[in-house]
């Protein structure tokens, strides 16, 4: 079976490579037939490295230990869901997984823009197979997950951390938005290469940007609930460089999403665009040798491997090609539009870019700092949760305010006295909210007190945007308010659906502001009958239990909850040891407040022989707001992806009246 | 073990089959050659995004003005300039013998 998944991989090298050469030499030439050759073997080696695929999956459900790496990262004992994400729970795995989503993502890219982007698509071909190459030249020649071994009676298990249900969706959502950069990467590069510098490369790039940026974003937020429920320190994001390098593609690839507006709007920008469009990508390479060379302490890095230097030469090639191709387009680049006002919705943007680039950049010199002070100075220095926390609260506040203030501003200019206005009743909402909560107490935090008024006062912006659009509306059709509601978001989805985005990052801003701010920790060594007390909950330690489960023995101190004398139930929390992993993990125990959005988190830290049990203790109000964030962020990636007949047609008209015609039958 | 390397070899045979697909249906094509926009068709495209630009921006202005979103006074100080770049656009439509639709020029007016 191990052959039969080589040589499924060899047949991806030798598409993407035949891909790549024969794409790129049709396209410089006009060659037609090799185009089009070119681009079915780029649609074939999503399928050869599918089969690839499928054999690994098979070689673990199987328990095939004579493949090495189900050996090294599945047991007998292991259930069968993990067994499947023990698929990506390696290297070798992970860099298959990340081959066979992006020959998907370009398979599909370049059959949909066929017709729409022709000419684009001769050149993206050879773009995205170059990419496809070197990913399966580090499977079959550096990293291959069909290595076979004398098999053993079992196999050495997965590590306890990934034997999680977020283990199975996470990665592979990290990997759809880290991948599908590639798409609009490769179009960048291919108006670039073909010389075709109009718009077109961002219409039809736009959807696959938000698929990844959106898959991205959710594929963090999963990750952040893992660690908050697996990990079993008490929190849900550490400035761990793992997690950093999935951040810093999403923060350029949000810059590049406000960005493209302004160049669709005023033709501005197209420099700059295509500079964001690749700094996402080769951020998101850039992640991926992180978590994959070892090169940086961190949790999600699970093996170290001899991949780093090929990883490492792998993105200097993406960036001194996509610097150089910038380069070289830049006559065709510039744009005669400027920058009117700076009061205006571009400049607002323009803005949110600025800090949005800025906070990448510090995350990524921070998160980069460990490997240059060593280069340089011979010695490891890691900078800490200060660093990060202190730049986005520098950044990220003030962003947080544009994203009220951007969407409202007029396009080109706008006056003084139109923006107060237009700003009197948000900012009446803001400062009242501001009022009430110092009155609460809340201004023992100044970030979080400062973060709960901006959150109000976009909250403020974008209800009041809704019921103003509604009743224009109304006034215009004589529809009844459901109807107009709908039909406004419908009529203009990407407005609205990134209203509903904008919400659910004030939603994520004020659950991390509540859960980090305002949080409360209490830790102490228990026995049966003592109890311990923090934000108005106490907890009595009652009992001790044990039981063997399927591939692990779980011990679970069970701990009855108070609040005001009021009696909630019980929690428990412990510890699982891995039998065959030879491994211990936490298990925390979680009660969460729905109403008030409010968590009492426990760790049971240590278990003594004698039956006590030091805990540490948390009540992270809000903390469940960034967990709904996630579902209003999808709602609303969803509204604006959701394909816009009025705007297909437009386009299909444009592209037919400037005479661009079929050159082959479409089915070739 | 021969099963699995007689899979392989039907995998490389549809494979080969589906890559040499546009020379198997065409062996001996009229014309070989890619189209690609001609120095005219190009200016074409690039005043019709102008059009489209300008009318989206002018669309845009006036529902944010009927939303109340937009002041009369910014609105007065942007709709000219507006207006004169939608005109400007369908002027260069109409030089290079493509004119806009009589839609687009019915929004302008």
């Amino acid at each position: 079976m191990a052959e039969f998944g080589r040589a499924a991989l060899l047949l991806t090298f030798g598409l993407a490579a035949y891909a790549l050469v024969g794409g790129g030499y049709a396209a410089w030439r006009g060659r037609r037939r090799l185009a089009h050759s070119a681009r079915n073997a780029l649609i074939a080696s999503f399928f050869s490295t599918l089969v690839a695929a499928l054999v690994l999956v098979a070689g673990f459900l199987r328990d095939d230990f004579s493949l090495a790496y189900v050996a090294g990262h599945s047991s007998r004992a292991l259930p069968t869901p993990y067994k499947l994400s023990a698929f990506w729970g390696g290297q070798e795995g992970s860099l298959l997984l990340w081959l066979l989503v992006l020959t998907g993502y370009s398979a599909l890219a370049v059959w949909l823009a066929r017709k729409r982007a022709r000419d684009l698509v001769v050149w993206v071909t050879p773009v995205l197979a170059g990419i496809a190459l070197g990913f399966t030249w580090l499977l079959v020649a550096v990293s291959s997950p069909f290595d076979v071994i004398a098999a053993p009676a079992d196999g050495s298990g997965l590590n306890p951390s990934l034997q999680n249900p977020y283990m199975v969706v996470h990665p592979v959502a990290l990997y759809l938005g880290y991948v599908g950069l590639a798409v609009p990467f490769a179009f960048a590069m291919g108006a670039l290469l073909s010389g075709r510098t109009d718009e077109r490369w961002i219409v039809a790039t736009r959807r696959w940007t938000i698929v990844a940026w959106t898959a991205l974003g959710i594929g963090q937020l999963l990750g952040a609930h893992w660690a908050y429920v697996e990990v079993g320190w008490g929190g849900y994001y550490a400035w761990d460089p793992v997690e950093n390098a999935a951040l810093m593609p999403w923060l350029a690839a949000t810059a590049f999403l406000h960005s493209v507006m302004i160049q669709e709007k005023r033709g501005m920008l197209r420099v700059w665009n295509v500079t964001l469009v690749s700094l996402a990508f080769c951020l998101s390479l850039f992640g991926t040798f992180l978590t994959r060379s070892g090169v940086v302490t961190s949790i999600h890095s699970f093996t170290k491997s001899s991949i780093g230097p090929w990883f490492l030469g792998f993105i200097v090639v993406a960036v001194v090609f996509a610097v150089g191709m910038i380069w070289l387009r830049l006559p065709q680049l510039r744009t005669t539009a400027k920058l009117e006002s700076l009061v205006s919705r571009e400049a607002a943007f323009l803005y949110n870019n600025l800090l949005l680039v800025a906070l990448c950049l510090t995350i990524l010199w921070g998160t980069a700092w460990p490997m240059v002070s060593e280069a340089v100075r011979g010695e490891t220095m890691v900078v800490g949760r200060p660093y990060f926390d202190f730049f986005l609260r520098i950044f990220g506040l003030p962003l947080l305010l544009l994203m009220g203030i951007g969407p409202l501003v007029a396009w080109r200019r706008a006056s003084l006295r139109g923006l107060t206005r237009t700003f009197a009743w948000p900012a009446a909402v803001a400062l009242a909210t501001g009022v009430v909560l110092i009155a609460l107490g809340a201004g023992s935090s100044t970030p979080g007190l400062v973060a709960y008024t901006f959150s109000a006062f976009v909250l403020a912006t974008i209800v009041h945007e809704f019921a103003r659009g509604t009743s224009a509306r109304r006034a215009l059709t004589g529809e009844p308010v459901p109807t107009a509601f709908g039909r406004l978001i419908g009529r203009n989805r990407r407005r609205y659906g990134g209203y509903v985005v904008h919400a659910s990052i004030v939603l994520l801003a004020i659950g991390i502001a509540g859960s980090s701010a305002y949080d409360s920790v209490t830790e102490g060594r228990l026995t049966r009958g003592q109890s311990l007390s923090v934000g108005g909950y106490t907890l009595t330690y009652r009992s001790l239990g044990e039981r063997e489960a399927a591939n692990a023995t779980e011990v679970r101190a069970l701990l009855d909850v108070r609040r005001g004398g009021k009696d909630l139930g019980t929690i428990q929390a412990g510890k699982n040891a891995y039998s065959v992993e030879q491994q211990v993990s936490n298990e925390v125990g979680i009660r969460t407040d729905y109403l008030t959005g409010e968590d009492l988190f426990v760790i049971a830290e240590q278990v003594d022989d004698n039956g006590a049990v030091f805990f540490r203790i948390f009540v992270k109000p809000l903390v469940n707001l960034i967990w709904l964030a996630g579902l209003v962020f999808l709602l609303g990636s969803v509204i604006t992806l959701w394909p816009d007949a009025r705007e297909e047609r437009r386009l299909a008209t444009r592209e037919a009246r400037a005479g661009a015609r079929s050159d082959t039958p479409a089915t070739t | 073990m021969s099963l699995w390397i007689l899979l392989a070899a039907a995998l490389a045979v549809a494979i080969v089959v589906v890559v040499a697909l546009p020379f198997l249906r065409e062996p001996a094509p009229v014309s070989d050659t890619l189209h690609e926009l001609d120095p005219a068709e190009r200016r074409l495209l690039e005043a019709e995004e102008a059009r489209d630009r300008a009318l989206a921006a002018l669309q845009e202005l006036e529902a944010d003005h009927r939303a109340k979103r937009i002041s009369d006074e910014d609105y007065r100080a942007v709709v000219g300039s507006l207006r004169r770049d939608a005109a400007e656009a369908l002027r260069a439509l109409d030089r290079l013998g493509r004119g806009g639709t009589s839609d687009a020029e019915a929004k302008i007016d």
